[in-house]
C-alpha cells in the first residue's frame, strides 16, 4: 500500500523536484557567488551580490516601483470588483451583457491586451491624446514619461484583473441567504449600513482570497512591460521580475539576477506563511 | 393630470435607468471598449485608426497582412500542441498525485502535501533564470515540451483533485474491490469518471493559462518551430519593428480569436470553471 502510494507520487515529485524545489535551492546558492569570466569556475563571495544589491540605486527603485504598483493595482482592483459583483447580482436591465463585458478582459493574453492598450498610449496618434485634443488639451506622453508611466501601467492591469475577481464576489454574494436581506428591509435598515454591517464582513473570506492572488500577481505577471515600456522610460516602470529577466537574459549577469530573485522568493514566502498559519486555520486542507 | 397620464408618467418614470444601472452599463462599456476598439482597427483601413465613421470600408487587409508578415499559422500550431500537451500531462500527473494524497497511507504524508502546496506561490516563472539551465540542460531550450514541462506537476491540479477524490464515498471504491477490481481500475472506474467536472473546469483554467502564457515561453524558445501565438504575437509588435497598428490590432485577434470564440460560446463554463477552480 505505501509502496504503491508512493510511486503514484514519484511522477509529480520528480517534476516538482526539477522545476522548483532544485531551482529554488540553486538560486540560493548561485546568488552567493559571482560569475567566472572566460570559463573560469565561479567565485564564492559570500553575501557580497547583497551588498550590492543594497547599493543598487536602480533595485531600490525596482523594489518602489514594484511596492506602488502593488499598492495602485491591488485595492482598485477589488473595490471595483466588488461593485462590478453588486451591480451583476442586482437586478440589472442586459446583465448577461455586462457580466460578459466586465469578464472578457480576463480571457485575453496579458500580452494582447497590452497590445491594444498600447492605441490608446501611443503619444500622437493615441486615442487617449486624441480625447484630450479634442477637447483643446495638450497631450500626455503616457508611457514616455516618467512620471505617469507607472500609472498607465497601472490602470491597464486594473482593467486586466477586476474582472476576474469579480466572479469570486458574485460566488460569494450568491451564497448570502437572503433571509438577512428581508429581514434587515423589515427592520428598515437602509441598504448603505446593510451593505457595511452584514454583507461586506461576509465577504471577508472572499475578499483575503482575492487579495492573496492579486499580491502574487503583482510581483509575477511582467507581460506588459514587454509591450508597453520594457521597463522604462529610465526604470520608471521597471518591476522585481522583470529585473531579474534583464539581468539575466540582456546583461547575463545570472548571480546578480539570481540574488533579486532570492528577493522575491522572500515576498512569496512571507505570502505564503500568512495564507497558510493565519487564513487557512479553519479550511480544510486534511 | 388625467389617470391615464399619470399611469403613463410611472410607467415611464420607471423605464428611466436607475443611477446604479447607468453605473453598471457605463463600467460595462468602458471595460469592453478596448476590445470593441482592437475589432474596429482590425476591420478598417489604417486611416480610420482614430476617425470614427460609420460608413468606413470593411476590410480584410489587415489580416492578409499580418498573416503575410509572421508564420500564424505555425504559432497556432505550436500553440494547440502545447496546450493539449499540457492538459493531458497534467491530467496524468496531477490524478496519480492526487489520488495518492486522497487515499494511500504514505508515511510524512501533510510534510510533503505542503511541499506541494509551495509551488501554489513559487511559479516556474519566478525561477526562470534556474528553469532555463536546468531546461538547457535537458535538451528542452526552443521545444515545445521544453514550454509546458515546468508546469506539468501542478500544486493546484493536485490539489483541486484530491480535495475531489476526498469526497468520492468509499463504499463505491469497497464495492468495485470486491468485484475484484485493483487500484488502477478503481482509479479509472471510480474516482476519475466521478470527478469529471473537476477535470472540466480544472482543464479549461488550464487551457486559458497556458494559452496566455508568454514570459517562460518567451524565455525558453528562440525560433519559429517553438514559439507559441503570444511570443510570436510579442515579437510581431514590438515597437521597433515598426508595422502599421491595423495591422497588429489584426495580428492581436488572430492571436485571441480561438480563445475568446470559445468564450463568447462556453461563457457560462468558463466562469464557473474560473470559479469552480479558484474557490476550493
Amino acid at each position: 500500500m505505501q509502496l504503491y502510494g508512493a510511486l503514484l507520487l514519484l511522477p509529480a515529485a520528480v517534476l516538482l523536484a526539477t522545476f522548483a524545489y532544485l531551482p529554488t535551492i540553486a538560486t540560493l546558492i548561485n546568488s552567493l557567488f559571482l560569475p567566472g569570466f572566460r570559463g573560469e569556475p565561479a567565485e564564492f563571495v559570500g553575501l557580497e551580490n547583497y551588498q550590492l544589491l543594497i547599493d543598487d540605486t536602480t533595485f531600490w527603485r525596482v523594489a518602489r516601483n514594484n511596492l506602488i504598483y502593488a499598492l495602485g493595482t491591488i485595492p482598485t482592483s477589488i473595490a471595483i470588483a466588488l461593485g462590478m459583483a453588486l451591480f451583476v447580482n442586482a437586478r440589472l436591465p442586459g446583465r448577461g451583457f455586462v457580466r460578459m463585458a466586465y469578464f472578457t478582459p480576463t480571457i485575453l493574453p496579458m500580452i494582447a491586451a497590452a497590445n491594444i492598450w498600447m492605441f490608446f498610449y501611443a503619444p500622437q496618434i493615441g486615442l487617449f491624446n486624441k480625447l484630450l485634443g479634442a477637447f483643446g488639451l495638450s497631450g500626455v506622453n503616457w508611457l514616455g514619461d516618467p512620471s505617469v508611466a507607472l500609472t498607465s501601467v497601472i490602470v491597464m492591469t486594473v482593467w486586466k484583473e477586476a474582472g476576474f475577481f469579480m466572479i469570486f464576489y458574485l460566488a460569494a454574494l450568491q451564497s448570502i441567504p437572503p433571509e438577512l436581506k428581508e429581514a434587515s428591509d423589515l427592520e428598515g435598515t437602509s441598504r448603505w449600513s446593510f451593505f457595511w454591517r452584514v454583507t461586506f464582513p461576509l465577504l471577508m473570506p472572499t475578499t483575503l482570497f482575492v487579495l492573496i492572488n492579486a499580491l502574487i500577481n503583482a510581483v509575477r505577471v511582467v507581460d506588459h512591460l514587454f509591450i508597453l515600456t520594457k521597463g522604462g522610460p529610465n526604470n520608471a516602470t521597471n518591476l522585481l521580475l522583470y529585473y531579474v529577466y534583464e539581468n539575466a537574459f540582456s546583461f547575463f549577469d545570472r548571480t546578480y539576477a539570481a540574488t533579486i530573485t532570492v528577493v522575491i522568493l522572500l515576498v512569496l514566502g512571507v505570502v505564503a506563511t500568512v495564507k497558510f498559519a493565519i487564513l487557512d486555520r479553519r479550511t480544510h486542507y486534511q | 393630470m388625467s389617470q391615464a397620464t399619470l399611469s403613463i408618467a410611472r410607467g415611464l418614470a420607471l423605464r428611466v435607468p436607475s443611477l446604479e444601472t447607468t453605473a453598471a452599463w457605463l463600467l460595462a462599456i468602458i471595460w469592453i471598449f478596448p476590445l470593441v476598439y482592437a475589432v474596429w482597427a482590425a476591420f478598417h483601413p489604417p486611416a480610420f485608426m482614430v476617425r470614427f465613421d460609420l460608413f468606413a470600408p470593411l476590410t480584410l487587409d489587415n489580416f492578409a497582412n499580418a498573416w503575410a508578415q509572421a508564420p500564424f499559422a505555425r504559432y497556432y500550431l505550436n500553440t494547440f500542441l502545447l496546450v493539449t500537451g499540457v492538459v493531458l500531462a497534467q491530467f496524468v500527473v496531477c490524478t496519480l498525485a492526487g489520488f495518492a494524497f486522497a487515499r494511500f497511507p504514505i508515511p510524512g504524508k501533510d510534510l510533503l502535501f505542503m511541499l506541494v502546496l509551495i509551488q501554489l506561490f513559487v511559479f516556474p516563472e519566478v525561477l526562470i533564470v534556474e528553469n532555463y539551465r536546468i531546461a538547457s540542460s535537458l535538451g528542452l531550450v526552443d521545444t515545445i515540451t521544453g514550454i509546458g514541462l515546468p508546469y506539468v506537476a501542478s500544486a493546484f491540479g493536485i490539489f483541486l483533485l484530491r480535495q475531489t477524490f476526498k469526497t468520492i464515498p468509499r463504499e463505491l471504491e469497497d464495492a468495485a474491490r470486491i468485484e475484484g477490481c485493483g487500484w488502477l481500475a478503481i482509479l479509472l472506474k471510480v474516482y476519475v469518471p466521478l470527478a469529471k467536472p473537476t477535470y472540466l473546469a480544472y482543464g479549461l483554467v488550464s487551457i486559458s493559462h497556458h494559452w496566455n502564457n508568454f514570459l517562460w515561453p518567451l524565455v525558453v524558445t528562440n525560433s519559429v518551430e517553438s514559439r507559441p501565438l503570444t511570443v510570436g504575437l510579442g515579437v510581431f509588435s514590438a515597437p521597433e519593428t515598426g508595422v502599421n497598428w491595423a495591422t497588429v490590432s489584426a495580428a492581436t485577434l488572430l492571436s485571441i480569436a480561438p480563445l475568446l470564440i470559445a468564450f463568447l460560446l462556453f461563457q457560462r463554463q468558463f466562469v464557473q470553471s474560473f470559479l469552480r477552480a479558484g474557490i476550493r
